[in-house]
């Protein structure tokens, strides 16, 4: 199990590196690109050489990418160019207001596609189960930008029971979290929950849930302590796969609704050319993507024994 | 003689693309890719046809706010009702079909070339080939999709070209993923150590054994494929990174026109975003359906 642990943090590490050198050396890899983007279209060239030599711009990109490494170990992620101030000021409330966002739709999205899921795969081929089947492709295929404007239209608009953008700016406001979060439930839930189900229909035609119910067990018991945990653990993988999902909601969701997170503040950055902005956002985007898939791994290794045992 | 003669003739298997056609004929089976693929071919057909039954120009402002059902100063009638701009919106969602079903096929379908031309490479030669692709791969897709495209495309510029780019860069290595598990899975197969052993080329064997056998999966992963393109090409219009307007194309539409939902006209927003919706529900039922009929035999 040490070794496992030892092999998937190390991949992780690497993958870390490799994506920070990536992204170090799209954003910064021009010195002069970032002293135009620093002081803007209107800059003499004099003056961007004269940036580019006082920032240590002059050094060689390895020099440059170490530094930077250290930096973002000791905390400082560099100065926000549209802001007009230390990134670590706007970043980490955007983040949270994500976090928000992110953990109540992951909270629902989990207990509704599980629930169905299971519904689903208890019974293959009944009426339940097509239709639950036919619901999670039909949501699926409604992409977070087109629920946005569809559910603004009857929330908003016909019923005139939620409002229309969530940016918050009367402090913070639970009502303005109810369409971000609709919308991307909505596009979530279905591929969790035909995984439950396809993991759920498989574990109903084992023999050991033919024996439990051979031998005369109440059928919601085979279901609850049989069936459960044997069809859980496959989809346990999945939903921890879903968090880098959530992310690209985010990105076109918080658009949508003017929401202050991660997502609007990588899109800025990057259409403003917020260097050291898009390289924190891009970073923590993969360090959560990352993270969360090596968890899924291990802990998929840690909860099915036929692994754990071998 | 001439019987014994006509018993030992082996019959001759039919040829590859009947083959192929049969495979995705079975389709019929299955109601739920029947109604995808009718979907799909609806609006392929709209698609191609639009220059013929667009009943107005696209880009022409004529009468701007009309609802649906209004009728056109010339006595013609706006059918799906008219943009801000007073722009047809049944001309613009024909039109902008047949932009988004061109660009989501040319970068699916460059995407495929990139992806099985790596996972055989990865696949077929194991060792450190394998090793490098699968690493550059899971680099890639460690990144959530949306933040890579932004990137990307903030990077390089909106244009037809570069969301094709984005798209193969970003989708590519989980082609190549399916492709590589299939050909480890295939090559150990006899008929491709038979063909090692008559001294094929290597690209024969890829491309004449292995790849033919690998089509089930393929299939189904295209047509979900096409759709998540669709998706991807419209949320980039959606951020205002998609391809540069005059013409259509749905995720722009949506964006130009949501302010207008709370202004009383849902419709110029909310009729592009069904049309999307509806179009990637048609490949994913065609995709359900592909694998349906596939699990069967």
């Amino acid at each position: 199990m040490l070794k496992v642990i030892g092999t998937r943090l190390g991949v992780m590490v690497l993958i870390m590196l490799t994506v920070s050198v990536l992204l170090f050396v799209m954003n910064e890899g021009n010195p002069r690109l970032v002293a135009r983007s620093v002081l803007g279209p209107y800059a003499q060239p004099e003056q961007l050489d004269a940036w580019v030599e006082k920032n240590g711009y002059d050094k060689p990109m390895a020099v440059r990418y170490i530094t930077w490494v250290g930096r973002i170990f000791a905390g400082d992620l560099g100065d926000s160019i549209i802001y007009k101030q230390p990134v670590n000021n706007i970043f980490w409330k955007r983040l949270g207001n994500t976090g928000i966002l992110a953990g109540i739709t992951f909270g629902i999205m989990v207990v509704i596609s599980l629930t169905l899921g299971v519904l689903a795969g208890m019974k293959e081929g009944s009426a339940r189960d097509r239709f639950i089947s036919f619901i999670s492709i039909f949501t699926t295929s409604i992409p977070e930008y087109a629920s946005a404007v569809i559910l603004s239209g009857i929330f908003v608009f016909w019923l005139a029971w939620l409002p229309g953008t969530s940016a918050m700016t009367g402090g913070f406001n639970a009502v303005e979290l109810v369409l971000p979060v609709m919308v991307l439930t909505l596009y979530g839930f279905g591929y969790v929950a035909r995984m439950t189900r396809a993991s759920m229909a498989e574990v109903m035609t084992s023999n050991y849930i033919r024996t439990a119910v051979l031998k005369g067990l109440p059928y919601w018991r085979v279901i609850m302590k049989h069936a459960l945990r044997n069809a859980l653990i496959a989809p346990f993988t999945v939903i921890m796969l879903q968090f880098n999902w959530l992310l690209s909601g985010v990105v076109v969701t918080e658009f949508a609704f003017g929401y202050k997170g991660f997502g609007a503040l990588l899109l800025e950055a990057a259409l403003r050319r917020d260097i050291f902005v898009i390289e924190a956002c891009g970073i923590v985007a993969v360090f959560v993507a990352v993270g969360t898939q090596t968890i899924g791994d291990l802990a998929y290794t840690y909860l099915n024994p036929r692994i754990r045992f071998s | 003689m001439a019987i014994a003669e006509s018993s030992t003739e082996i019959p001759q298997p039919p040829l590859a693309i009947v083959r192929w056609l049969r495979s995705i004929a079975l389709l019929r089976e299955s109601w739920v890719g029947m109604l995808g693929g009718g979907i799909v071919a609806l609006f392929v057909l709209m698609a191609i046809f639009a220059p013929w039954i667009a009943p107005f120009d696209p880009n022409q402002p004529i009468l701007p706010f009309a609802f649906p059902g209004d009728a056109a100063p010339d006595g013609g009638t706006f059918v799906l009702g008219t943009d801000h701009q007073g722009r047809d919106l049944l001309s613009r969602i024909m039109w902008g079909g047949q932009r988004v079903l061109f660009y989501a096929t040319a970068a699916t379908v460059c995407a495929y070339t990139v992806g099985i031309f790596m996972g055989l490479l990865a696949g077929y030669y194991r060792g450190w080939a394998d090793e490098l692709i699968s690493f550059v791969a899971n680099v890639i897709l460690s990144f959530p999709v949306m933040v890579l495209y932004v990137l990307i495309i903030a990077k390089l510029g909106a244009s037809g070209a570069n969301i094709i780019f984005a798209v193969v860069f970003a989708s590519s290595p989980g082609i190549m993923r399916i492709v590589r598990g299939l050909t480890l899975d295939i090559a150990t197969r006899d008929y491709v150590i038979a063909a090692q052993t008559r001294g094929e080329s290597t690209m024969f064997i890829c491309l004449i054994e292995i790849l033919p056998n690998a089509r089930g999966p393929l299939i189904v992963d295209f047509c979900l494929r096409m759709g998540y393109t669709t998706i991807t090409i419209g949320a980039l219009g959606f951020l205002g990174l998609g391809l540069p307007p005059p013409d259509p194309d749905w995720g722009g539409m949506i964006s130009d026109t949501r302010a207008f939902i709370t202004g009383g006209f849902p419709h110029m927003a909310i009729i592009p975003a069904i049309a999307v919706s509806l179009l990637v529900l048609g490949f994913n039922m065609l995709a359900d359906g592909m694998r349906e009929v596939a699990s069967r035999d």
